[in-house]
């Protein structure tokens, strides 16, 4: 996968965990929190949900680097860049 | 011969969950939809654990912890569960307090009680907001050191009027004091505040009922009248557990027993590391509750006046631990109205106050009955005060104690809601002393009430799907990119 469609997919996740939310204006490098009404389990659901589409494992530790969608994508790339959309 | 409540049960589980609590359920139904295989096992004869119920002749049906919930609760019934369980969530408008200091009558949420604070109390404007706003921005990585009672002297300093109002429905729905830290009652007041008090409609019951058919949908193995006596360890690592005598092996185990009672009773204190038993120990319990329910004989009604909930007290000055003591009081009043199970006739009331467990273990046969007859008495005599004619409105009446509580949930001293807040640090070290061994139920006030427990039981189930995802070796993402 190329940043794009990472990036494109953590849209894709945003939109079912916050389907309330206007993510067309979502700035990349402002935190999420500061843009959308994200919790803790909105977070925890983005780590699941990402497990499950890609088996990627987001471990507590590194919660934190999914602040926003830059530092998520910057995150991800190594752990995804090998996988294939289908 | 007694019936086999596991006959078909198989040998071995991705995971086994022991307790059919809030946790327990959702951990249960997260997983299996996630793909494994999930037995769940409960000790009781229905599911739910403290989200219970009861029926009485005539048809009356008692509920024993559905007197309130935060709105957060809707989001994760419908992320976790369905949309017909969210969907049933409604909100309890009419939230009463009558004491010695102040009568009133609230939606309890942010605006309702900053109009409340500035007219009522004369509290400044800027202090209420800036009260709110430190309560809202507390999380679980703050300093831990401040306690509430610090916290409510910072803000509202002498005024144990504004205490009351802002503590006394908290420490019913959670039983915390002013002792415990400031950031396991903020988080817990600001999810009420955000937007009040919510109920399910149709009753615990139905929810149970609903939860149930989702878990047989998603492929869990569900087991009633199944006590586990025994979690098996070997080199650090779970495998499985005994229940009803027979042992039935697991990759991962969750329990939704009391934290004290995994560790101590279930697994024993030899299969972890001495710090940690030490830290186990050292966990308290929170307390536990008394109720008295009472319905009135069909089509016989309370006026809606008297409000959903009601915290009422004849004590001069609001002190934590008065509310625990057998000379109550302080009560807290759910007024179900027939709304609450659409179709029914039904008005019912349940009176709850926070209570000792060594106030009621160590009494003979006949004081315990005693006892219980004058919990009965003095609650019907309180609530008299509210409605006036209940005594020959009523059609039944029983009481229960934390020696019901603990019969029924098997929990230690009958707690109501778990360990106090140490506790959810050794409930999450424990994955750490044994592999594959997991806990999810209420502790440190937090995880706990409904949504809490909810709430936990999600956390704990991704802890399980990352470790079965590690352990199971195949070859990564390929399904992912089959799919
Ligand atoms: C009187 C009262 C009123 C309350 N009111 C509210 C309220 O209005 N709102 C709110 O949000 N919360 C309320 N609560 C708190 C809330 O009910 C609990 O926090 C929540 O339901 C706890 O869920 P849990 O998953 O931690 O486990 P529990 O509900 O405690 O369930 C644990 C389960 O494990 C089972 N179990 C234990 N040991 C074994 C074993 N060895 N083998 C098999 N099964 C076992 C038990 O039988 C039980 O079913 C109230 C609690 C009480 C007691």
């Amino acid at each position: 996968m190329t940043t794009a469609e990472i990036r494109e997919e953590i849209i894709d996740i945003l939109e079912n965990i916050a389907p309330d939310e206007d993510l067309g204006g979502l700035k990349d490098d402002v935190s999420f929190r500061e843009q959308l009404s994200l919790d803790s389990m909105d977070f925890l659901d983005i780590v699941m949900e990402l497990r499950k589409r890609w088996r990627v494992q987001v471990p507590e530790e590194d919660y934190q680097n999914l602040r926003s969608m830059t530092s998520t994508v910057t995150y991800l790339e190594p752990k995804m860049r090998d996988l294939k959309r289908a | 011969m007694s019936k086999d409540f596991l006959a078909g049960c198989r040998d071995q589980y991705d995971v086994v969950i022991i307790g059919s609590g809030l946790a327990g359920l959702t951990a249960a139904n997260t997983l299996a939809k996630a793909g494994h295989s999930v037995l769940l096992l409960e000790h009781h004869y229905q599911l739910g654990g403290m989200a219970t119920w009861f029926k009485r002749q005539n048809g009356h049906i008692f509920d024993i912890s559905l007197h309130g919930f935060p709105i957060g609760m809707i989001k994760s019934c419908r992320r976790y569960w369905t949309d017909e369980i969210a969907e049933s969530i409604v909100q309890l408008r009419n939230i009463r307090f009558d004491n010695p200091m102040f009568s009133l009558t609230t939606t309890f949420n942010r605006d309702d009680f900053t109009r409340l604070l500035i007219e009522k109390f004369q509290v400044p404007g800027e202090r209420v907001t800036a009260f709110f706003d430190a309560a809202r921005g507390m999380n679980f990585y703050d300093d831990q050191q401040m306690s509430t009672g610090q916290l409510f002297e910072k803000f509202f300093p002498g005024r144990e009027d504004v205490i009351r109002l802002l503590m006394e429905p908290i420490t019913y729905a959670n039983g915390s004091t002013l002792e415990d830290p400031a950031i396991s009652y903020g988080i817990v007041f600001s999810n009420f505040m955000s937007k009040g008090v919510f109920t399910f409609e149709g009753g615990t019951d139905r929810l149970v009922t609903l939860m149930k058919a989702e878990m047989l949908k998603n492929g869990v193995d569900l087991r009633i009248r199944s006590e586990v006596q025994k979690i098996h360890t070997e080199r650090g690592k779970v495998t499985g557990v005994t229940v009803n005598g027979r042992r039935i092996g697991a990759r991962a185990v969750i329990s939704n027993a009391n934290l004290k009672s995994t560790i101590f009773n279930l697994v024993g204190a030899e299969a972890f590391d001495k710090t940690f038993v030490e830290q186990a120990q050292t966990v308290r319990l929170n307390n536990s509750s008394t109720q008295v329910y009472i319905a009135l004989k069909p089509g016989e009604i309370i006026d809606e006046s008297c409000g959903d909930l009601l915290f009422c007290s004849t004590a001069p000055v609001f002190r934590t631990d008065l509310l625990l003591n057998r000379d109550i009081t302080s009560r807290t009043y759910s007024f179900y109205y027939p709304r609450t199970r659409p179709g029914s006739d039904r008005c019912l009331v349940v009176s709850s106050t926070n209570a000792n467990y060594s106030d009621w273990a160590n009494l003979s046969e006949p004081e315990y009955e005693a006892s219980k007859q004058d919990l009965i008495e003095t609650t019907i005599a309180a609530l008299e005060k509210y409605v006036p004619d209940v005594r020959i409105k009523i059609d039944h009446v029983e009481a229960s104690t934390p020696k019901t509580f603990e019969h029924y949930t098997r929990h230690l001293y009958g707690a109501s809601f778990g360990t106090k807040f140490e506790g959810l640090g050794v409930s999450r070290a424990l994955p750490e002393q044994i592999k594959g061994l997991y806990h999810a139920g209420s502790v440190g006030i937090i995880m706990s009430g409904w949504l809490g427990a909810v709430n936990y039981g999600v956390i704990v189930a991704n802890d399980v799907d990352s470790l079965l995802l590690k352990s199971s070796g195949s070859a990564p993402a390929v399904e992912a990119v089959a799919s």
